[in-house]
């Protein structure tokens, strides 16, 4: 029988990054699964540069950021397993240990036992059907991550005269990436009034090869019944929906889209775990547990980040609060819970709620907000009482936002005597 | 010379075709696509009907009835999936249940098996998502579901290892009459048959005119459809029909046989006969009606959309004999739901004449049976663990959303009739018809394909034709073998 302390669902950076937590809180048995062919995930593909910019303080490309990941754990002899893809996970009914099911060539289909699992399994493009895109179905027409993947990775053009449809980051970087390719990429269209990218890469990706942005815009018709041959666009309304006479109609060899990420929890739902419906991810306390004693969340499987260093940041806590919990160090105590309520303009927070008597000295709120916000707030209330207000010049929904709440200021504030505080988190305007 | 041309291999052609295998005889078929079903076959609702719609007397009527009852026998012999789940046709109307009692008494006289009025009460019990407004329920046991694919797929692969040649790619243009025969023009060349199966779905009327002077007209109807989540495909059990009232038509709300929940069709006369593009009016309708019979569908759910064309003859019937004025053309026109149900009546209807008009002989080696493609999901632990050992590559799973391994992969590519092409892959195995709608897993399918069949990567289609999957390849740094630069 495979028994092992803790068990990596993924092996990109947040799976990487959360072994080596692990390993460095004193945990041996630790076991990464990855089915892609080498570890480092999505990184891999991500040949620009512009990560690390926190974590290491230079500017590397992608597989460069994942690379140092590797090398921690190859010095650290943490085992992974490749090309290997879990089929399932379940509480053994010795609970609480858990049990891997997991395939690949050369073992077959085995079970691994673990006392706790991190899921790190990243996400997945929306695709066009979830958009309801009307029009044919003929070749050409990619998520920019699929695009992205057969460019860099595979070696080959997806197209030569392109549209990309939403302005998330894979779309943004994709439209450089094609036109250094010689491809000539006409458009960029973004049904929201904002862009749905970071703002470094508007400027790098787009101004800077004269590409145009259309804003409040969506593919309305695609057409070609073999290969794509056109693609029409219209701009829309406030309610989203096309504005009958603004139809524009580009013609092209290949349509990206980049139009939103999607945690992919199929296997966590398939344990049993609670996912946020905003997110699509798991609820998680401050441990980064789900609602599944052992069963921790991180990076892009939890809610989608915009910067990889963030998601190692996020991963180091869940992989040390995992090897606590295997250590049992844990205070027992159940102590006062502070639930986390999101409100105008804040969408979620990871985590959703926050055990006292478990927080480490700081605890990082991440979330992301609704809209673009210009010089306000963030401002924090326990049961009704400002504990924290922070500046922000600008807020958008491409960006990740956090606040970081000290355990001190905290129990200051907390009603001793109720079980439950509140914690609201939300945007207030000047 | 053939004995027996059929154009199309459609579900009706192929279906045909494998009823003709039992015989001895020069028989081959003509298709214009890349692979088998690729047309009306490929995108419909995928229903066994019972047959309580079609006008009594009519041979619609009769074949649907027939069709039904051979199907489990069928799906049996040629391993293709079929569930009957039942279906029910949905009344929200106190004063529409003398319509829902006609359909009742229809069923009766068409010959269907088991029929019920469900009260309210029944009909929730038995689904509970069924709409508030539900008043009865028309209860059809004998309702089914099946793979389109599946089936079409299983009976080309059994009539072709019986004998029954295929030509892809090979569109018919012209057909000319001789004294005994008659000579088809291709973009392939000539071909000549004594007899011709006309089965060419949308295309039967072109066929049909082109030898008769008693015209037909074809209309291609076009039928959306939205696809959900498995993670929906419970939310009803039976195929749930709405019976036509205040709202017009309903579309339908049915399991798959996959497990998504599927909802469909518009019904839109069109003139294009390739118009298989999916509309903004199409998909919102679909939406709309949905709840009309069914509650709390799941509609963020969606992960694709699609449009077929049904071959909507002028007179509704099915048009299936010899052409009075062309000996020998064999008309298949005007095959419309339920045609998917009738295919098994159909080719043993169409063949039977065949036989009687060219006295054909049987076929000794006929085997009736034909293997699918093997799903390692229903294997134990034990049996999974003895594939993978034998063939590793049952082990290397490509489709994480459909979890399909490249073992299935490459048996679709190297059965008969195997897979080319990127939509013949997913046909075949379900590789890319997931919630990731291929995102993952098309790179590795199209490296697969590049590698099996040795086709270069430039020449890979989505499904033939002009629908390659690349346009080039990226220059490499000289001395650079790795493609990460």
């Amino acid at each position: 029988m495979q028994q092992y302390d803790i068990v990596i669902i993924g092996a990109g950076p947040a799976g990487l990054a959360a072994a080596v937590a692990a390993h460095d809180a004193g945990i041996r048995h630790i076991l990464i699964l990855e089915r892609d062919r080498e570890p480092g995930g999505i990184l891999n593909q991500c040949i620009h540069n512009g990560f690390g910019l926190h974590t290491f303080k230079e500017e590397l490309t992608g597989p460069e950021y994942a690379d140092r990941f590797i090398k921690q754990v190859e010095e650290r002899h943490i085992e992974y397993r490749l090309n290997t893809m879990v089929m399932g996970i379940d509480i053994a009914p010795d609970a609480p240990m858990k049990i891997v099911t997991a395939m690949n060539r050369q073992d077959g289909m085995y079970q691994i036992f673990s006392k706790a699992i991190i899921l790190a399994m990243g996400c997945r493009e929306r695709s066009r059907g979830a958009l309801n895109i009307p029009g044919y179905r003929p070749a050409g027409i990619y998520s920019a991550g699929t695009a992205q993947r057969l460019v860099n990775m595979e070696g080959y053009l997806p197209g030569k005269k392109v549209v990309i449809l939403g302005s998330g980051d894979i779309g943004l970087i994709m439209a450089r990436r094609m036109t250094l390719e010689g491809a000539q990429v006409q458009v960029v269209a973004e049904l929201m009034p904002y862009s749905g990218g970071l703002k470094r890469n508007i400027v790098q990706c787009l101004d800077d090869y004269n590409i145009p942005l259309k804003l409040s815009h969506t593919v309305i018709d695609i057409q070609g019944k073999e290969r794509v041959e056109g693609v029409t666009l219209a701009r829309v309304d406030e309610q989203n929906r096309p504005i009958v006479g603004t139809e524009e109609t580009y013609e092209c060899d290949t349509l990206l889209l980049s139009v939103g990420l999607l945690p992919e929890n199929e296997l966590s739902a398939g344990l049993g775990v609670k996912l946020n419906p905003v997110t699509s991810g798991p609820f998680v306390n401050e441990s980064l547990e789900t609602n599944i004693s052992g069963v921790f969340a991180c990076g892009n499987v939890l809610h989608v980040h915009d910067l990889v260093d963030y998601v190692s940041e996020e991963a180091d806590a869940a992989g040390k609060n995992a090897a606590a919990y295997v250590k049992d160090s844990r205070n027992a105590v159940p102590g006062v819970q502070i639930e986390i309520c999101p409100q105008e303009g804040v969408r979620y927070t990871v985590p959703s709620h926050i055990r006292l008597s478990q927080m480490q000295d700081e605890q990082t709120i991440r979330f992301r907000v609704g809209n673009v916000y210009k010089n306000c707030f963030i401002r924090a209330y326990l049961n009704d009482r400002q504990i924290v207000s922070k500046k922000r010049p600008v807020m958008a929904p491409g960006e990740m936002e956090q606040l970081k709440l000290k355990k001190e200021l905290l129990l200051s504030q907390i009603e001793t005597g109720a079980q439950n505080n509140r914690l609201i988190i939300r945007v207030e305007v000047i | 010379m053939y004995d027996i041309i059929i154009i199309g291999a459609g579900v009706s052609g192929t279906s045909i075709a494998r009823e003709l295998s039992r015989c001895k005889g020069k028989f081959c078929v003509l298709e214009k696509e890349e692979d088998v079903c690729c047309g009306t076959s490929k995108a419909n609702s995928g229903i066994v009907h019972a047959g309580y719609d079609a006008a009594p007397g009519s041979l619609m009527a009769e074949l649907n009835v027939q069709g039904n009852r051979m199907m489990k026998a069928l799906s049996e012999e040629l391993d293709f999936p079929f569930y009957q789940n039942g279906s029910f046709v949905v009344c929200t109307e106190e004063n529409a249940l003398p319509r829902l009692s006609e359909l009742y008494e229809r069923g009766q006289k068409n010959g269907v098996k088991d029929l019920q009025i469900l009260t309210r009460e029944e009909a929730l019990f038995m689904e509970p998502n069924l709409c508030g407004e539900t008043v009865a329920v028309l209860y059809a046991p004998t309702a089914g579901i099946v793979c389109p694919f599946g089936m079409n797929i299983a009976l080309a692969e059994n009539a072709f290892l019986n004998g029954v040649e295929f030509a892809f790619d090979t569109e018919v243009k012209e057909i000319i009459k001789k004294e005994s025969h008659y000579q088809l023009i291709t973009s392939k060349g000539i071909y000549e048959a004594r007899c011709v199966v006309n089965a060419a779905g949308v295309y039967a009327d072109r066929f049909h005119n082109m030898v008769s002077e008693k015209k037909i007209h074809i209309t291609p109807r076009k039928g959306e459809y939205i696809l959900l989540d498995k993670s929906a495909g419970n939310h009803v059990s039976h195929t749930i029909f709405a019976l036509p009232g205040k709202y017009g038509k309903g579309v339908l709300v049915t399991p798959t046989v996959h497990g998504n929940l599927m909802i469909g069709p518009t019904a839109v006369d069109i003139t294009d006969k390739e118009g298989k593009n999916t509309t903004a009016e199409g998909i919102d309708t679909i939406r709309q009606k949905a709840g009309n019979s069914v509650r709390n569908l799941p509609l963020k759910k969606v992960i694709t959309s699609f449009a077929g064309l049904r071959a909507h003859e002028d007179g509704h019937e099915f048009l299936i004999g010899e052409v009075e004025d062309a000996p020998g053309f064999i008309d298949c026109a005007g095959i419309e739901s339920p045609g998917l149900t009738s295919a098994p009546a159909i080719g043993v209807l169409a063949a039977d004449l065949l036989k009687d008009k060219l006295q054909l002989e049987d076929n000794p080696s006929f085997t009736p049976e034909r293997k699918g493609i093997l799903n390692p999901a229903l294997l134990t632990l034990e049996e999974r663990n003895r594939l993978i050992q034998n063939q590793p590559a049952y082990g290397n799973i490509i489709c994480r959303c459909e979890m399909i391994s490249e073992g299935e992969i490459l048996d679709a590519i190297h059965r008969p009739l195997g897979a080319k092409s990127l939509d013949g892959v997913k046909r075949r195995t379900r590789a890319g018809m997931g919630r990731c709608q291929s995102g993952f897993c098309s790179p590795r399918t199209m490296e697969i394909l590049h590698r099996e069949l040795k086709i270069p990567m430039e020449e890979l289609t989505k499904c033939g034709g002009n629908s390659r999957l690349i346009t080039g390849q990226r220059e490499r740094v000289a001395g650079c073998s790795s493609t990460i630069l």
